[in-house]
């Protein structure tokens, strides 16, 4: 999965889980939550979601290392399997 | 032979707009079954019949403004069905029904329409005599990306029925009908919800002596007991904080019920704790879905009603009893970065509990000074319904639950 896959993925996945925010807009280094104004009932369901996905598994002790989309991008990349 | 009247789904409600009928005369209902959807200042809302028997007549029609306390259908026993034929409501069929030529549509469905610049007679309708729903309009636009002529075509459609559109029968014994809401196509659903809580809380402060009284509870062993549970737990079922809360509040009100209760001319204890949990809408305003009994449901089921609830909430799509059944609030701000929340009582609650952030502080305890993650709880309560001993002996029963995250 190339970088630009997964991106386009996290995307989708918090557009699905928060539809009346727009994640385009996002800078890598914003943070998601506080940008986007989402709770730690949405982000949980994020996390759901990309496990899913991404067939990986996120600890809670990792919560915040994935603050930012830039962060995300690389924890993910990381896990990902080719 | 029982009346369904319209429900109040909330201090702010005066009427509701009845959208849809999802049964007809001659359908068996069960307590809980959603017989209709309404439209309230606070979005589309599945109104749930709270008794058994057969449907008998359906008294108002599509699109009417029905007033909280009037009627809206007969529910007759088995054995009054079974000894007559349920008629159709006619009066309301005829009454509704427009001539051919113009298009039947909800001022909803015509609201998303004209904002989508959607061509509403394009569209299929499925609700009654062929209405065009909110729903139709929204399969429409999933399906096809509206070409911008059709917003140039629409405005002869959506405007509604001209006064010379007369019923093709008049009408018979039917209610009268209020008039449509003219202002309805501008007020966007942010400014509707907004109002509702303006309407809600001006009340509140007009009417409820509120009192206050904090507390600090040292969330060690609570985040402790969570982080080592949430370690055997697979993503899916991890608990966040704002459970634990929600569930050391509902075992207070067992040991402190004089506050799980409403003032509606006097005091009237309620014996289901039902826990309203204020959800921020990000277009602003708030929702406030109940957790029904949460004093006897797990933590897990807490998590599982709060997964359920909370986007729901955000997409006004809400049932009457997840709406109007709460017997206390409470409200998390801790997310926000706030320590202390000071809240306005939701009539006719008496009370209100709210959390701040957790933060790390300095906290003395037997003589010594360390560094804990704390919690600062508060009570908004009525004093016409309780006074502050009572009070302060329920944050104390909630801080006594937090320490034994175990039993919750």
């Amino acid at each position: 999965m190339t970088h630009e896959e997964i991106k386009q993925t996290l995307l989708q996945r918090l557009k699905s889980i928060a539809p009346d925010t727009e994640p385009g807009q996002l800078q890598p280094d914003d943070n998601i939550r506080q940008t986007l104004g989402i709770d730690s009932f949405d982000y949980l369901q994020f996390i759901v979601a990309l496990d899913e996905q991404f067939g990986i598994e996120t600890p809670e002790e990792d919560y915040g290392k994935i603050q930012t989309l830039r962060e995300l991008m690389v924890y993910v990349g990381a896990r990902v399997k080719p | 032979m029982l009346e369904y009247k319209m429900p109040s789904l909330g201090a702010d409600m005066e009427s509701g707009f009845l959208r849809e009928w999802r049964v007809k005369p001659g359908d068996k209902i069960r307590k809980g079954d959603i017989i209709a959807e309404v439209e309230t200042q606070k979005g589309i809302v599945e109104i749930e019949v709270f008794d058994e028997g057969v449907i008998g007549e359906l008294l108002v029609g599509a699109d009417e403004q029905v007033p909280v306390g009037r009627s809206m259908a007969t529910i007759l026993t088995e054995a009054e069905a079974a000894g007559k034929t349920p008629e159709p409501a006619k009066a309301v069929t005829e009454k509704t029904m427009a001539p051919p030529h113009h298009i039947r549509s909800s001022p909803l469905a015509r609201k998303i329409a004209a904002e989508k610049g959607i061509d509403i007679a394009a569209i299929q309708g499925t609700g009654p005599e062929g209405a065009v729903t909110r729903d139709d309009v929204e399969h429409a636009l999933a399906a096809q990306a509206a070409p911008p002529a059709a917003a140039l075509a629409k405005h002869k459609e959506v405007e509604p029925a001209r006064p010379e559109e007369k019923p093709v029968t008049p009408a018979v014994e039917a209610p009268p009908t209020a008039p449509k809401e003219p202002a309805k196509a501008t007020v966007t659903s942010a400014e509707s919800i907004r109002m509702a809580v303006a309407a809600a809380m001006s009340k509140s402060n007009r009417e409820v002596p509120h009192y206050y009284l904090e507390t600090r509870i040292d969330m060690r062993p609570a985040l402790t007991w969570l982080a080592e549970a949430n370690k055997q737990r697979p993503v899916k079922e991890r608990l966040l904080p704002a459970v634990l809360l929600v569930k050391a509040v509902a075992k207070a009100l067992n040991d402190v019920p004089e506050l799980n209760a409403w003032w509606e001319d006097g005091l009237q204890r309620k014996e289901s704790i039902n826990v309203g949990y204020v959800v921020a809408l990000r277009t602003g305003g708030i929702m406030v879905p109940t957790i029904h009994e949460a004093d006897t449901k797990s933590l897990d089921e807490i998590m599982l009603a709060l997964n359920d609830l909370i986007p729901r909430a955000r997409a006004l799509r809400l049932r009457s009893s997840e709406l109007a059944d709460s017997t206390i609030t409470v409200t998390s701000l801790g997310e926000g970065g706030v320590e202390t929340v000071f809240g306005v009582i939701y009539p006719p609650q008496v009370a209100l509990v709210g959390f701040g952030g957790i933060t790390e502080q300095p906290w003395a305890e037997n003589g010594m000074l360390t560094v804990r993650p704390i919690l600062t709880a508060t009570l908004a309560a009525d004093h016409r319904a309780s006074d502050g001993s009572t009070g302060s002996k329920f944050l104390n029963a909630i801080k006594t639950y937090l320490q034994h995250p175990d039993k919750l």
